[in-house]
């Protein structure tokens, strides 16, 4: 960069050069008269003042005070239900269950619990599993993965990543998917019954499509090339170890939704930013027609339990939520707005009343800079 | 047998010590006994460092004696050989960067060295051997060997001049290269040897090599068919110098007693000592600062997992088993590698990229100041010029200022005004008589009304003729040298170039002082024209337009202790007279009381009106006077051991008894503008001391209207050397509180040594004052080099004072834009680009740190490892680096105009604790409000409408947006100068982040083992609660600041002008105290 400036002087001779008998070789060493080189590069010099300043932050107040307010409404408008069926208590259903809970259980163990919405759900419901101190963000556990493995390459199928030790292979076989996140995979099963007044359990119909971020499921995952059937494309792999199913079964009802592609597979892998954390399992769709998605009333939640989270003090959720243009219910940014505006909106305000005090008591003329 | 070449290897080692001796021509001079050839060095000369085998290792050991580059080493290792949460290539692609880009240009100025030493050392030249002419490398040249050297060649090693082919056995030499001055020197031949080289049998004996250029002591001993030998005393008028170049003579014979790295030229390249701003200083005090920060935060971690690891269930759950091998580790030395990988973890707390910058802002931002048209002088055709890039900040910290009067305060454009002779009065009226003046024989002097005898103005002038050093120049140089700026025509009608005079009037004078110059032409307008030397004659032309012939016997040349010079002539009737000059102090005391108070009122007249005063005396010596004189002169010239001490004897012991005739006033006008200059910086808050050489100059004494204090050399050499220690440390404070209390210091008549012994003594005083000197000659040297800035002003007296500087100007009044302007900026500039980057590191690192507390201690980075190393190389690097390049806080004219806003940043005031601690909470607050603002909207990760939630590298992707946003736009923040350049880089370096994440993000990388970032910013972007999380912090983060500036400009309206009336206030009552 410097350089580039060094080379252009072609200022010519200096005027007093010719004097000495035409002394061509005295090319002038004078600096150029470039703004640049001068420091005089044309320049916008703003000045933050009282003036300037304080209606910003009244239009920031202004604009702020309605956008959080809109938040705050929009988030209490979301209607959501949470249940914990961790089964700690004796008095839990689940208690049997999650006592004896364990991997090498082959028969699932059931439970289910009531409970009533007294609210009816309008439009898409969300159905979430929740997670509370489980450490899905521990290092050793987020970097257990192989991403070529699960893209689809064979080498990596075949000879997985180092990052997943000890869960890389199973004796002599390659585990696929590799790691701790993929092994851990979450496994206990919800239905969801609506018991109408009449005392009828409605099954209500759990869409298990598009939960997962749809770059992951159609680009990132990829299920291992060369055969459609994937009980071939994984042959001289092995299940994970804490896997009842493999890899190939995790959904046999549906070629697009299974292997690696399986969404609730692809879903589990996105580590968790929190130890407490939830993930998207189902979604209710909307029903056409008035008739709201879960109407309020009583509802039966069965479980299929087999993941233990005792052992580690975890807890374990389901969540029911609607959702809104921001996300899920989170009263955080509404009140956050609101507070951040009404600041700006008094400080603008105030300040401009007490600079003008100010002044006025001084004195001094400085109704220009704070008119404009 | 052996005992004996013993006893001689040992004595000629315990001569080495002190002197070395040369055999001429190799031939062994005594018959008596064989000397032993002494083995010394080839004439090769190695400036470079490197060769192709050495380079890697030894360039790579001193990259990494650094400590900032060794840490980054040590981290880069400990990621290598530890399993840590970031991989080796996050802190290795900038280690990388940095030691390569470096490695790449100093191996490049190796290879330049490298050419320019085969230059050098392939050149042919010519050697006598046995009498036969034989072409050399330069390089083989052996320290005894005959080197014949032509005319415009330089000379390939220190030589000792035997024959030159010039009748009056001199030769010219010019030093354009050691030291800059471009004039012509006389060196003169051995005297008395003989002509036929081939059969000249002599030995050499000599001080060991030694770096100072002036300096020569040797003994050469002729030894003839058995006759005892002959001794020739050696000088450095004897000596030519490697470098030197051989100009208005054919050929010269010289043999080589310094060869390769032995030569004066050689040894002057080495030891520069670097300076260290106090900018520097203040970094790594803030560096350990934070190192320790470093270290709690890694000890915090290490400690809380541990304990949170004592929990049941948390070290190892069964979804996340430990791998055997780290089960079979042990506990301590996991807790140390657990260390050590926190400290990988935050490692970029202290960046890299930070000393890349700074490096860059300080070598790209000193162009500003070569580039700078106001630091241009027309006359001599240059501007500034910058020597260390390193200080530029200390520009703006300087509050002690000691100039050098002569040349740097005063033009050196030496004019004689008056003289007095015998207590009587010349003036010399130039307006009028310039017409008539010189050339009516029967002198000016008429014009005034008291006159001395005839008799005593001739004498006055004479004495003026002969008494110095000055010679003429060959009128068929003139053409070629026009440049010198000591030579000048009579009466400027030479410089004109018109060809009507005649060529005997076109006489250029050249000196080492103006001063003789002046003096010189000054004689020369009272009818006695000086002619010049040949052959020891010299030669003047008196009022009659008779020529007089004087025979110069002796030169007693001047020198800054004696302060005074002598010649010793014989005039055509045989009388053996000595002139001298000197300083009034130097002479008064060695003439006879009764003639001096007469001259004391002239000359103190003269002193206190500004003019540099030198008076005349003079000594008739007897035939036996003389001899004597003659003998001590010879003997202490031929002396090895205590030269300088024994000559300086017998020059006391000569210049005793004299007789005054009269004094000189020569006036040194004040540079352009140094009066203004002075006054803006003594607004600025700077105090000054300019160790003059002699005399009040009238208009700076003028615009002193506060304090001043005036000491001289012999004064302040009692003050500092005391007899008794006790009294050094008293006088010494004393001395410095005077000096602190006043606003002007003038120290008059010191030598070099004494003026950097009073910056060394204000340089050390209590708080550490930053000290500049600026000074011209080269006996500004040491104070130049010992102050903090040393400033070189390209001035007359050679190039030896720039060569030595950290910057050098033209002339004085640049000092103002330099200081005022420039080290403003400057230091306002780095001192924002140091806090900013400790700054902005902290608030990177602290959501790292602080998401250790949410992901059970486990080193997880929080950010992808990307965003890691590009934040400092890519982000946020380029709009600071063109803040700290162009930021014009205040613009210049204002600057220069409010030279109080100079006291603002004195005392390094935006890099010290307060500062810091400021910036420090703001990156804590910045840090804090990322993490948690984020850590509460995912208190639900759905954050998107389809219902789908954000993962760990969505929270990391988020805080990091919302951090590159916020430190970009405090930066915005804080520009008052907003050019193209920085919007292009502001708004650039921000689209850059998105442009990039979006192209990360949207590529599986094959290269790449974990595809953590794929889509995770386009996802993001999709979350409309994310965008108003971004747009909250981003603005919460500034709000505070933004109404901190509010908050203080409408509490104190006006706080400039306030601000200035306190200090200026608070400044006066210093000096009373």
């Amino acid at each position: 960069m410097a350089s580039s400036y060094n080379a252009k002087e072609e200022d010519g001779h200096v005027p007093g050069s010719a004097g000495h008998g035409g002394a061509a070789e005295a090319k002038s060493k004078k600096p150029d008269n470039t703004a640049f080189k001068q420091q005089r590069l044309p320049a916008w010099q703003p000045i933050l003042t009282a003036g300037t300043v304080l209606p910003a932050f009244f239009v920031i107040g202004l604009i702020f005070i309605p956008i959080g307010i809109g938040l705050f409404v929009t988030s209490n408008n979301i209607k959501e239900f949470e249940i914990d069926y961790t089964g700690v208590n004796s008095d839990s259903p689940c208690y049997s269950c999650a006592t004896n809970a364990s991997w090498n259980n082959t028969t699932p163990c059931l439970c289910s619990l009531n409970f009533t919405l007294s609210q009816p759900f309008e439009s898409n419901v969300y159905m979430y599993y929740g997670l509370s101190n489980f450490y899905q963000n521990h290092r050793r556990y987020v970097k257990s993965r192989d991403d070529s493995q699960l893209y689809g390459d064979p080498n990596a199928l075949k000879s997985p990543s180092k990052e997943c030790e000890p869960y890389r292979m199973s004796g002599a076989q390659p585990i696929a998917p590799c790691g701790a996140i993929a092994n851990s995979l979450f496994n206990d099963t919800l239905e969801l019954y609506h018991i109408e007044p009449n005392g009828t359990r409605n099954l209500i119909p759990l869409v298990k499509k598009g939960i997962a971020w749809w770059t992951d499921k159609h680009v990132k995952f990829r299920n291992p090339e060369g055969n459609d059937n994937l009980t071939v494309a994984f042959q001289g792999t092995t299940k994970p170890v804490n896997w009842r199913n493999p890899v190939y079964e995790l959904d046999p009802s549906d070629p697009e939704n299974n292997g690696f592609i399986n969404e609730d597979f692809i879903v589990w892998m996105r580590t968790a930013a929190l130890p407490t954390f939830r993930k998207l399992y189902r979604i209710i769709q909307k029903k056409s027609g008035p008739t709201p998605t879960l109407p309020s009333g009583n509802y039966v939640l069965n479980i299929a339990y087999n993941y233990p989270v005792t052992s580690f003090d975890g807890r374990k959720r389901m969540i029911l939520s609607t959702i809104s243009w921001m996300g899920g219910k989170n009263p955080f940014l509404g009140i956050a707005y609101i507070t951040v505006g009404s600041i700006c909106f008094f400080l603008g305000g105030g300040f401009k009343q007490a600079a003008l005090n100010i002044w006025s008591v001084h004195g001094i003329l400085g109704g220009v800079e704070l008119s404009d | 047998m052996l005992r004996r070449r013993i006893n001689r290897l040992l004595g000629r080692d315990e001569r080495r010590a002190d002197s070395r001796t040369i055999n001429v021509g190799h031939r062994t001079g005594t018959s008596n006994e064989a000397i032993i050839p002494a083995k010394f060095c080839d004439n090769r000369i190695v400036s470079a460092k490197y060769t192709v085998w050495n380079f890697l290792p030894k360039n790579l050991f001193e990259q990494f004696r650094r400590i900032a580059n060794f840490y980054f080493l040590i981290i880069f290792l400990v990621q290598v050989i530890v399993d840590t949460p970031t991989s080796p290539v996050t802190s290795g692609i900038p280690l990388f960067f940095v030691i390569t880009v470096t490695a790449i240009k100093q191996g490049y100025e190796d290879w330049l060295r490298h050419k320019a030493d085969n230059e050098v050392n392939k050149y042919p030249v010519t050697v006598l051997e046995d009498g036969l002419r034989i072409r050399k490398e330069s390089e083989k040249i052996k320290v005894g060997d005959v080197v014949e050297v032509e005319e415009d060649e330089t000379f390939p090693c220190d030589l000792i001049l035997l024959q030159s082919c010039r009748d009056d056995d001199t030769c010219f030499v010019t030093t354009a290269s050691l030291d800059g001055e471009s004039n012509h020197k006389t060196h003169y031949t051995v005297p008395d040897i003989e002509k036929d080289l081939d059969s000249l049998n002599a030995t050499i004996e000599c001080e060991q090599p030694q770096p100072d250029l002036y300096k020569f002591v040797g003994r050469m001993h002729l030894y003839t068919n058995n006759q005892d030998p002959a001794v020739r005393s050696l000088g450095p008028e004897n000596l030519l110098l490697k470098g030197a170049t051989l100009k208005n003579t054919q050929r010269i014979f010289g043999v080589a007693v310094y060869t390769g790295m032995e030569t004066k030229m050689a040894l002057n390249y080495q030891g520069k000592s670097q300076k260290r701003s106090a900018v520097e200083k203040s970094i790594n005090a803030f560096l350990l600062v934070y190192l320790c920060i470093l270290v709690s935060k890694a000890l915090v971690c290490t400690t809380l997992k541990y304990v949170w690891q004592g929990k049941p269930g948390q070290d190892e759950p069964w979804y996340n088993e430990k791998t055997q091998k780290e089960k079979d580790t042990n506990l301590y030395l996991k807790m140390f590698t657990d260390f050590l990988s926190f400290m990988v973890l935050f490692n970029f707390i202290i960046p890299v990229s930070m000393y890349v910058t700074v490096e860059m802002q300080k070598f790209l931002g000193s162009y500003f100041i070569t580039w700078d048209q106001d630091f241009f002088d027309p006359e001599i055709e240059e501007g500034a010029l910058v020597n260390t890039s390193d200080l530029n900040e200390e520009l703006g910290q300087v509050e002690y200022v000691f100039t050098d009067k002569t040349g740097t305060l005063t033009q050196n454009n030496m004019e004689f005004i008056e003289c007095c002779i015998d207590g009587f009065q010349y003036r010399y009226q130039d307006a009028n008589s310039e017409v008539d003046g010189p050339c009516v024989t029967d002198g000016p002097l008429n014009k005034l009304q008291q006159k001395a005898g005839r008799e005593r103005e001739e004498l006055f002038l004479r004495a003026l003729c002969l008494c110095h050093t000055v010679q003429v120049k060959e009128s068929t140089e003139r053409s070629q040298d026009q440049v010198d700026g000591l030579t000048d025509g009579v009466d400027g009608l030479g410089v004109d170039g018109e060809g009507i005079h005649p060529p005997q009037e076109q006489i250029g004078l050249i000196a080492s002082s103006p001063d003789e110059v002046a003096l010189v032409k000054g004689a020369m307008r009272y009818g006695f024209t000086f002619l010049g030397l040949e052959s020891k004659t010299m030669k003047i032309r008196n009022r009659n337009n008779d020529v007089e012939m004087y025979e110069l016997l002796h030169v007693l040349n001047f020198d800054p202790v004696r302060r005074r010079m002598s010649v010793i002539v014989r005039a055509k009737s045989g009388d053996t007279i000595l002139f001298c000059k000197g300083a009034d102090s130097s002479i008064f005391p060695r003439v006879r009381q009764e003639e001096v108070e007469n001259i004391r009122m002239h000359v103190e007249r003269n002193a206190k009106e500004g003019y540099r005063t030198l008076c005349v005396a003079y000594k008739c010596l007897s035939a036996e006077e003389y001899n004597q004189a003659d003998k001590g002169l010879k003997e202490a010239r031929l002396a090895l051991q205590d030269r300088e001490e024994r000559l300086m004897a017998v020059y006391n012991q000569l210049e005793t008894g004299m007789s005054l005739i009269g004094a000189t006033a020569v006036e040194d006008r004040l540079q352009e503008e140094a009066a203004e200059t002075m006054e803006a910086l003594q607004g600025a808050g700077m105090k000054d001391a300019p160790p003059a050489k002699a005399g009040v100059t009238r208009s700076w004494s003028s615009s002193n209207q506060d304090f001043g204090f005036i000491i001289d050399g012999a004064t302040l050499s009692m003050v500092l050397n005391p007899s008794t220690e006790s009294n050094a440390k008293l006088y010494k404070s004393l001395f410095l509180q005077i000096c602190q209390n006043c606003t002007a210091v003038l120290c008059c008549r010191m030598a070099p040594l004494q003026k950097a012994q009073i910056v060394k003594m204000v340089k050390n005083s209590k708080g550490s004052p930053i000290t500049l000197s600026i000074g011209d000659g080269a006996n500004d040297v040491s104070m130049i080099l010992e102050a903090h800035v040393g400033i070189g002003i390209k001035g007359k007296e050679g190039r030896q004072a720039v060569r030595n500087s950290d910057y050098a100007i033209p002339k004085l009044m640049h000092l103002k834009k330099l200081l005022l302007a420039h080290g403003h900026l400057y230091y306002v500039r780095i001192a924002h680009l140091v806090q900013y980057f400790f700054y902005k590191n902290l608030c990177f690192i602290l959501p790292q740190f602080l998401y250790q507390f949410f992901c059970g201690y486990s080193q997880q980075p929080l950010y992808g490892a990307v965003y890691l190393t590009m934040y400092n190389i890519c982000f946020t690097s380029m709009p600071i680096l063109a803040y700290s390049l162009l930021e014009q806080h205040i613009c210049i004219q204002d600057l220069l105009d409010n030279a109080t806003l100079y006291r603002v940043i004195a005392k390094n005031a935006m890099l010290r604790w307060r500062p810091f601690l400021y910036w420090t909470l703001l990156g804590v607050f910045h840090g804090l409000l990322f993490f948690f603002g984020v850590r509460f909207l995912f208190s639900n990760p759905a954050l998107q409408d389809n219902g789908q939630v954000f993962g760990n590298w969505s929270y990391g992707t988020i805080v990091f947006t919302v951090l590159v946003l916020t430190v970009t736009l405090k930066l915005a923040l804080d520009t008052r100068h907003w050019t193209w350049i920085n919007h292009f880089v502001i708004w650039g370096s921000l689209a850059f982040y998105v442009f990039f994440s979006f192209l990360w993000g949207g590529t599986i990388w094959p290269f790449l083992s974990q595809q953590r970032l794929y889509f995770v910013f386009a996802n993001m972007l999709s979350s409309v609660s994310a965008w108003l999380v971004i747009i909250l912090l981003v603005l919460l983060s500034l709000l505070p600041e933004i109404l901190l500036v509010v908050f203080r400009k409408t509490h104190s309206p006006n706080t400039r002008q306030l601000s200035d009336g306190r200090l200026l206030q608070t400044s006066r009552i210093n000096q009373f105290l």
